[in-house]
C-alpha cells in the first residue's frame, strides 16, 4: 500500500513538472508562463525530497519561487511588452524545434540506456552520504560544503557578489531634474558657504 | 539500472524526466526567439533538469558530491537570471521593446 503510494506521488509530481514545463514554453503570456515556471520547480523539489535531498528541495523553493521567479515575475509586469509581436515565428520554427528536441531526447536516452550498466560506476563513491538516522541530509551537506569545499563555496558567494553589482551598475540611472536628498553635500557644507553676516546700519534698512 | 530508489522507482524514471525537461527547454529556446524572457526561463528549466541529473546520480551513487554540485548550479543560475534581467531592462529601456532580432546594436 505504501509503495503503490509512493509510485503514485512520484508520477503525479513527474507529470505535473512536465506538463508545467510544456506551459512554459507554449503559453501565450508570459505571466503565465512565469506561474508554470513555479509550479514546475515545486514539483520537481517534490521529486527531491521522495530520493531524500531535502536541502536541495528547500533551496529550489526558497531560490527559485522566492527569489527568481518574483524577480521574472516584477520584469514581465514593469516592462510594458506587446506580447502578440514576440508570438511572430513560433508556427514558423515549430517543427523545427520538434525535431531537434527530439534528436536531443533520442540522444540523451539512449546514453543513458547504455552507460548505466557499467560496473565500475558504483561504489566509488567519495563522500558516503550517511545514514538519514545518523546525519540529515542537510547537516551532511553542510559539513561537507565548509570542510572540502569551502573554495568553491566563497567563491559562489564572490558569483553572487559579482552579480549584484552588476545588475545594480546595470540598471543605475541617474535622471536629471529630480530633486533628492544629498547628504554628503549636506555634511560637507561649511559655516563660510552658508552664512552672511551683515551688518545693517541703523536707518539704512529696508 | 538494478538500483531502485522506493517502491519500483529507479534511477532510471529521474533521468527520463530530466531529459523531458532538457529537451523542452532546447524546444522553448527554439520556439520562443523573440520573447528573450522566455527564453531565460527556458534556460532556468535546463538548469533545473541538470540538477534533476546530479541529485539522482548523487543517490545512486551513494555520493554527496553531486548534491554539492547541484547547489553551485543553482547559484550560478540566481546570478544569470538577475543579470540577464538586467541587461532585458536596459535594453526595454532603450528600445522600448525587447524582440531580440535588432540585439546587435548593443555591440560597441
Amino acid at each position: 500500500m505504501a509503495e503503490m503510494l509512493a509510485t503514485f506521488v512520484f508520477y503525479l509530481f513527474a507529470l505535473v513538472t512536465i506538463g508545467s514545463a510544456v506551459m512554459v514554453i507554449s503559453s501565450k503570456n508570459p505571466v503565465h508562463s512565469v506561474f508554470f515556471l513555479i509550479l514546475a520547480f515545486f514539483n520537481s523539489a517534490g521529486l527531491f525530497v521522495m530520493i531524500g535531498a531535502e536541502y536541495i528541495a528547500m533551496t529550489l523553493v526558497i531560490v527559485y519561487v522566492g527569489a527568481v521567479a518574483v524577480l521574472f515575475l516584477f520584469v514581465v509586469m514593469m516592462l510594458n511588452i506587446n506580447f502578440e509581436e514576440l508570438r511572430q515565428g513560433f508556427q514558423k520554427y515549430l517543427w523545427m524545434g520538434i525535431m531537434v528536441a527530439a534528436i536531443v531526447l533520442f540522444e540523451l536516452l539512449f546514453v543513458f540506456s547504455i552507460s548505466l550498466g557499467s560496473p565500475k560506476a558504483v561504489s566509488n563513491a567519495r563522500h558516503v552520504i550517511p545514514d538519514a538516522e545518523v546525519m540529515t541530509n542537510t547537516e551532511a551537506l553542510g559539513s561537507l560544503m565548509y570542510t572540502y569545499y569551502l573554495y568553491p563555496f566563497q567563491m559562489a558567494g564572490v558569483i553572487l557578489l559579482i552579480a549584484m553589482i552588476g545588475a545594480i551598475v546595470l540598471t543605475l540611472r541617474s535622471r536629471p531634474g529630480v530633486r533628492k536628498q544629498n547628504i554628503g553635500d549636506q555634511v560637507a557644507r561649511t559655516r563660510e558657504q552658508s552664512m552672511r553676516i551683515v551688518k545693517v546700519k541703523s536707518g539704512e534698512g529696508a | 539500472m538494478e538500483h531502485v530508489f522506493f517502491a519500483n522507482i529507479g534511477i532510471m524514471h529521474y533521468l527520463v524526466i530530466s531529459s523531458l525537461l532538457f529537451t523542452l527547454g532546447i524546444c522553448g529556446i527554439f520556439l520562443n526567439r523573440k520573447n528573450i524572457i522566455t527564453i531565460l526561463m527556458s534556460i532556468e528549466l535546463i538548469l533545473l533538469s541538470v540538477n534533476i541529473n546530479f541529485v539522482a546520480f548523487s543517490v545512486m551513487l551513494g555520493d554527496m558530491t553531486g548534491q554539492i554540485f547541484a547547489m553551485f548550479v543553482l547559484t550560478v543560475a540566481a546570478a544569470e537570471a538577475a543579470i540577464g534581467l538586467a541587461i532585458l531592462v536596459i535594453y526595454f529601456r532603450n528600445r522600448g521593446s525587447i524582440a531580440v532580432e535588432d540585439v546587435n546594436m548593443m555591440k560597441g
